[in-house]
């Protein structure tokens, strides 16, 4: 059956691209004029050209911010992803447990960043934490405020615990969606338990997968409040991601100029792998992955 | 208007980019097409080309300005013009 073509049905969306000016278009507009400008309040601006992203490309502090941004979001989706196939590969099938895993599994992601940011900064105190008292009474000297790697362990740590079960649950239901004939025919052919993995459960989890990496790699690279309220960005600059870096800058320093600049150099990298990960994505639906 | 800080090269790229758009959107409903397959193995339509041509052409800039500074980024657009041909050619 043929498509049918009405153009006029274009006009039911546009509530939906005013509501979309409003909250975006306009506001990246604005971003985009104060990127060319500096200010020192009442409205009153001051044309600057490119001099603010002339400075933040031979800024020290926005390239380490980025490398750390980069090697957090690599260091979480390179854990969090076959740690959350591996769970989701034992969690059971059907029946009661099911259910209660699955409840149980979802219980870190109902819970708002900054309470889990909460949560990890007394957890990991020596003092009153859990965590850090029992380190600390084992002889481990461990203190997420004075070092850096003690630091980075504990938001990794805490980005691991808070979204494993994101891409546990995306991978169960990949999991789920497989028909019992696939195992029966491996069972048939004395398939071993990693070819079973590896031919019919990874290549259905595919498109899932996918998902997940994007949704994680995504939200790792705008991480703010999680680790803002842990470690505030220290010790020193050790913790100093992005978004951290960004609202210093912004709100902080009150910098609108450099700050504009650096969301802009912000937003062209997220488009860009977005739009990255989105072609592959769609490419996989079009081969039937 | 005044708290959007307009001025006019800022205005002028945005009537750039929307014009762009409206072009591209009048061309898609005149000559719809179908998509075709280029170097970069995935399908696109002449909009998706406009987005990678776009998109790219914002990275053409900032690493020109960062390599070779601000006065001599005219010659970024040139740079752009040749990758967006490219682009619109063989993706």
């Amino acid at each position: 059956m043929d498509k049918t073509v009405n153009h006029k049905a274009w006009f039911l969306v546009l509530p939906v691209l005013v509501l979309v000016a409003f909250s975006a278009v306009i506001p990246l507009m604005t971003v985009v004029n104060y990127a060319f400008q500096d200010t020192f309040g009442n409205n009153v601006f001051f044309w600057n050209g490119l001099g603010w992203f002339e400075d933040l490309l031979h800024s020290e502090r926005m390239w380490n911010a980025l490398g750390r941004q980069l090697a957090f979001s690599a260091i979480i989706i390179a854990i969090e992803i076959p740690l959350g196939i591996f769970v989701a590969l034992n969690m059971p099938k059907r029946g009661v447990w099911a259910s209660l895993v699955l409840v149980l599994m979802s219980l870190p992601l109902l819970i708002p960043w900054n309470v889990v940011g909460t949560i990890w900064q007394i957890f990991g105190r020596v003092d009153i934490g859990l965590l850090g008292y029992t380190l600390d009474a084992v002889g481990i000297d461990y203190n997420y405020t004075q070092n850096p790697i003690h630091a980075w362990v504990t938001v990794i740590v805490m980005d691991v615990w808070h979204w494993t079960s994101l891409v546990a649950l995306l991978a169960y239901a990949g999991l789920q969606s497989i028909p019992d004939a696939y195992y029966q025919a491996a069972k048939i052919d004395q398939a071993s338990r990693w070819k079973v993995f590896r031919y019919i459960e990874l290549p259905k989890m595919a498109g899932v997968l996918m998902i997940a990496v994007l949704l994680r790699f995504m939200d790792s690279f705008m991480i703010y409040t999680e680790p803002f309220v842990v470690t505030g960005g220290g010790p020193g600059n050790a913790t100093t991601f992005l978004s951290i870096d960004l609202v210093k800058m912004a709100l902080g320093q009150f910098d609108l100029g450099p700050a504009a600049a650096f969301s802009l150099m912000y937003f062209l990298v997220i488009l860009l792998i977005s739009w990255v990960f989105y072609t592959v994505m769609t490419n996989l639906d079009k081969r039937g992955g | 208007m005044s708290w959007m800080a307009w001025t006019t090269p800022t205005a002028l790229f945005f009537v750039i980019i929307a014009g762009l758009l409206i072009a591209f959107t009048i061309l898609a409903v005149r000559f719809p097409e179908t998509p075709r397959r280029g170097v970069l193995g995935i399908e696109t339509t002449r909009g998706d080309r406009l987005f990678i041509t776009l998109l790219g052409s914002a990275f053409i800039n900032l690493a020109w300005l960062g390599m070779m500074g601000a006065a001599l980024q005219p010659w970024a657009l040139l740079i752009c013009l040749i990758y967006a041909a490219a682009v619109f050619r063989w993706v």
